[in-house]
C-alpha cells in the first residue's frame, strides 16, 4: 500500500483528528450534553442526507421516502437493541437477522429467475418478489426463534459490555439492510413512474410508515414499540465514535461507487435517461441499486439515531420532517458530498442548537421563520446550494494525466523498478 | 465473437428490417417499412419532415416497440429488447438533437459507454482493490485513446455543454463507437453545421467506417451529404417507403421530387432540364 495519495491522507488524518479533538472536548467536559448530543445528530443527518443525494444528487430521483426508511432503520435496530438489554433475549436479533439474509437470498434468487424470464411486467415481477420475501420471512421467524437460546448462550458468555456493543453494531447494520430491502421491495413498481410522481409516491411510503409507527402496538403488535406513546428504554449506545466511523464508512463507500463506471452509469441516468439507454446502461437497474443503497444509508442512520436519545417517537418521523433532508441536499449542493455533510452540520448546529440558545425564551418557535428565511436568501444568492460542485481534495474527481505523460510515467517507474 | 462470424458469413446483411410499421394512436407513422443493410455499407434514409425516419431510428435501437414487423440484427430478432441490450449487441447511434451527457467532462462521457465493458464488480468499486485499480486504468486509457481518434484529447476536462457545437457533434459519434457497435445509426449528424463542418464530418465518417469496419446508416437533410457519401440512399414520405437506389437513381426519381416540392414539380424540373440540355 505505498501507492496512497495525498488526499487519501489528509481525509483520513483529518478524519482522526476531527474525530479525537470533539472526543476530548466532550470527555474533559469542555462540550456539554446538549452540543454532544447536537454534533451526534448532525452525524446522523449527513447519513441520511448522503444517501438522499445519491438518490436525488446523483441518480436525478426525487425521492421522499427517506425519512421512512430512516423510522424502519431507527425502530428495528431500537427493538433488537431493546430486547437485548431489556429483556436479555437475543430473539430480536436473531429473527432480523435470518429475516435480511434469507430475505437477501430471496432477492437475489427471484432476480436471476426474472431476468431469466424475459419481458415480465413490473408488478407481477413485484407480485413474485413479495411472495418470496414474506414466506422466508415467516420462515425466518420460525427458525430465528429457535435461534434464540443458543444464541442467548453464546452472548452471554462474553463480557456484558462486550456483548451489548456487539448487539448494537449488528443492530444498526441489520436496520440499514432491512431499510435496503424493504427500498427494493418498494422502489420495483414506484421506480417505474416518473420523477415527479415517483415523489409522490415516496411520500406516500412516509406517511405509511408514519401511520404504521402510530400503531404499531395494535397494527403490527410490537408491544414494546407503544404505538403513539413512543418507544422508551432503549439503550443509550450511540457514542460520538459509533457515528462518526459510520458516517466516514458512508462518505468512503459514496465516493468509490461514484469515482468508479458504476457511479458515472448513475449520474448518467440523471443527466439523460434515453442517451443512457442507447449507451448500453440498465437505466432501470441503476435506478434501483441506487435508490437501495441510499435507503440501506438512511436505515443505517436511523439505528444510530435511535440510540442517541433511548426515545423514539412517530412523530419525529412525520412526512413534513422528511423534507428535511432534502433541503440539507440542496442547500449543500447538489451532487456535492462535501456539501452535504457540511449543511447536514449545519442544519443540526444552527437549527437545533444557536437559534435555540440565542432567541430569548419564549421565542424559540421562531426559529421555523428564520430558518426557512435563511434559506430563501441562501436560494436567491446561490441557487446552486452552498457549495455547488465543489468537493474536498478526497472526494474529487482526478482527471487522469494526457495518455502522452501517463506513458513517460510509466517508463519512469519501470526504470525506477530496475534500478 | 464466434456467433458473429457464423452469422455474417451465413448471409451479408448485418440488419434486415422487414414490415416494420409503428402507429402512435390513429397516426402511421411508419407503414410497412424494409431495409437491409449489407455489411460495411454506407446508406442514407432521407426525405421531408415528418416522414418517420427518426421513429425507425428509435425502433431499431428499442425505444419505442414497433407495432408489427421485424428487426433481425446478425440473424437474431431483436424486437423487444431493451435498448441497452441493443446496444451491447452492437448497434449504437447518436441523436438529432443532440444528448450529451451535458454536464459531465468529456472523458466521462466516452467511459459512460465503456461501462458494459468495464469488468469489475460493485463491490470491487467499493474497496477500491487492486483489480478495480487496473480495469479502471485501462478503461481510462481506452477512452484517451478513442478521444485521440476524435481529436478531442486536450479537451477531456471539458463540461461536455461548453464545448463549440461541431465538437460536441464529434464527441456524441465518440461516445456511439466508445460502445464498440458493428452498426452505427446517425440521425442528422451534420445538421446545423457550416459547409466547412460538413465536409470535415463527411471525412470523419469515411475514416471511421473504415477504421472500426463499421456499417453505417444515416439520416440527412443536407444532400451534399447524403449524395457524396453513401452508397444507397432510401427515401420516405409518410411512414413508407417510396424509393430506393443508388443517388444518381434517386436524383432523377420523379416520385422523390414530388415528394419534396410538390406534385407536378417533377414535370417542371424535366422541362429544366430539357431547356438545359437544348
Amino acid at each position: 500500500m505505498k501507492n496512497i495519495d495525498k488526499s487519501t491522507l489528509y481525509f483520513i488524518g483529518g478524519s482522526v483528528l476531527i474525530f479525537l479533538i470533539v472526543q476530548i472536548l466532550v470527555s474533559v467536559g469542555i462540550l456539554s450534553t446538549f452540543w454532544y448530543t447536537i454534533l451526534r445528530i448532525g452525524a446522523v443527518m449527513a447519513i441520511v442526507s448522503l444517501g438522499l443525494n445519491l438518490i436525488y444528487g446523483f441518480n436525478g430521483q426525487f425521492s421522499l421516502g427517506q425519512w421512512g426508511f430512516y423510522a424502519l432503520g431507527a425502530y428495528s435496530a431500537g427493538d433488537v437493541t431493546y430486547r437485548w438489554t431489556q429483556l436479555q433475549s437475543s430473539g430480536g436479533l436473531t429473527i432480523l437477522l435470518l429475516g435480511v439474509i434469507m430475505a437477501g437470498i430471496a432477492i437475489l434468487l427471484i432476480r436471476r429467475l426474472v431476468n431469466k424470464l424475459r419481458g415480465l411486467d413490473a408488478l407481477s415481477a413485484f407480485g413474485l418478489y413479495l411472495i418470496g420475501v414474506i414466506l422466508l420471512a415467516y420462515l425466518a421467524v420460525v427458525v430465528g426463534g429457535a435461534l434464540e437460546n443458543p444464541v442467548n448462550s453464546i452472548l452471554k458468555a462474553l463480557p456484558p459490555e462486550v456483548s451489548k456493543q456487539i448487539v448494537f453494531v449488528v443492530a444498526v447494520l441489520l436496520g440499514g439492510l432491512f431499510a435496503a430491502e424493504i427500498s427494493f421491495l418498494f422502489g420495483l413498481p414506484v421506480l417505474t413512474l416518473g420523477s415527479d410522481y415517483f415523489g409522490i409516491a415516496t411520500l406516500g411510503f412516509t406517511v405509511i410508515v408514519k401511520v404504521l409507527l402510530d400503531n404499531s402496538d395494535t397494527m403490527l403488535g410490537f408491544a414494546e414499540m407503544k404505538g403513539a406513546r413512543g418507544m422508551i428504554g432503549i439503550p443509550k449506545m450511540t457514542t460520538w465514535f459509533w457515528v462518526f466511523f459510520f458516517l466516514v464508512l458512508v462518505v468512503i463507500v459514496t465516493r468509490n461507487i461514484l469515482h468508479s463506471s458504476y457511479g458515472r452509469a448513475i449520474v448518467s441516468v440523471r443527466e439523460d435517461e434515453i442517451a443512457a439507454k442507447a449507451m448500453g446502461i440498465d437505466v432501470a437497474n441503476f435506478k434501483t441499486i441506487t435508490f437501495v443503497i441510499g435507503s440501506f444509508f438512511a436505515g443505517l442512520a436511523g439505528g444510530l439515531y435511535a440510540h442517541i436519545n433511548g426515545f423514539l417517537h412517530p412523530d419525529t418521523f412525520n412526512f413534513i420532517k422528511s423534507f428535511d433532508p432534502m433541503i440539507i441536499v440542496v442547500f449543500g449542493g447538489l451532487g456535492s458530498v462535501t456539501g452535504t455533510v457540511a449543511a447536514s452540520f449545519a442544519w443540526a448546529l444552527v437549527l437545533e442548537g444557536f437559534l435555540r440558545l440565542v432567541l430569548p425564551e419564549g421565542f424559540e418557535t421562531w426559529r421555523f421563520v428564520v430558518y426557512p428565511l435563511l434559506l430563501l436568501i441562501m436560494m436567491l444568492l446561490k441557487p446552486n446550494g452552498l457549495f455547488g460542485n465543489y468537493e474536498m481534495p478526497f472526494l474529487r474527481q482526478v482527471l487522469p494525466p494526457l495518455r502522452k505523460k501517463t506513458q513517460s510515467n510509466e517508463n519512469a517507474t519501470d526504470e525506477e523498478v530496475l534500478a | 465473437m464466434s456467433n458473429q462470424t457464423i452469422s455474417t458469413s451465413q448471409n451479408d446483411f448485418i440488419l434486415q428490417v422487414s414490415g416494420l410499421s409503428k402507429l402512435f394512436g390513429g397516426l402511421k407513422a411508419v407503414n410497412n417499412f424494409d431495409l437491409t443493410l449489407k455489411s460495411h455499407s454506407l446508406t442514407g434514409l432521407i426525405g421531408p419532415n415528418g416522414a418517420g425516419k427518426t421513429t425507425v431510428f428509435n425502433m431499431i435501437t428499442g425505444i419505442y416497440a414497433p407495432t408489427a414487423g421485424e428487426i433481425i440484427f446478425q440473424g437474431q430478432n431483436i424486437v423487444g429488447l431493451e435498448p441497452h441490450e441493443i446496444n451491447q449487441m452492437g448497434i449504437a447511434r447518436t441523436f438529432q438533437n443532440i444528448r450529451l451527457f451535458p454536464n459531465l467532462t468529456v472523458l466521462d462521457n466516452v467511459r459512460i459507454a465503456y461501462h458494459p465493458h468495464a469488468g469489475y464488480s460493485m463491490a470491487d468499486a467499493i474497496l477500491h482493490n487492486r483489480h478495480f485499480l487496473e480495469k479502471e486504468k485501462a478503461l481510462t486509457e481506452q477512452a484517451q485513446e478513442f478521444l485521440a481518434v476524435f481529436g478531442l484529447e486536450d479537451r477531456q476536462g471539458e463540461i461536455a455543454k461548453n464545448l463549440p457545437y461541431g465538437e460536441q457533434r464529434r464527441l456524441e459519434i465518440a461516445r456511439a463507437l466508445a460502445a464498440e457497435p458493428q452498426l452505427l445509426l446517425l440521425d442528422e449528424p451534420a445538421a446545423g453545421m457550416n459547409p466547412a463542418e460538413t465536409v470535415e464530418l463527411m471525412d470523419l465518417i469515411h475514416f471511421i467506417r473504415e477504421r472500426f469496419n463499421l456499417t453505417i446508416l444515416l439520416i440527412e437533410h443536407q444532400m451534399r451529404v447524403v449524395m457524396g457519401i453513401c452508397e444507397t440512399i432510401t427515401v420516405m414520405d409518410f411512414g413508407e417507403v417510396i424509393a430506393r437506389g443508388t443517388p444518381r437513381e434517386i436524383q432523377s426519381d420523379p416520385r422523390v421530387i414530388e415528394a419534396y416540392l410538390g406534385p407536378g414539380a417533377s414535370a417542371l424540373s424535366e422541362k429544366f432540364r430539357r431547356k438545359k440540355t437544348q
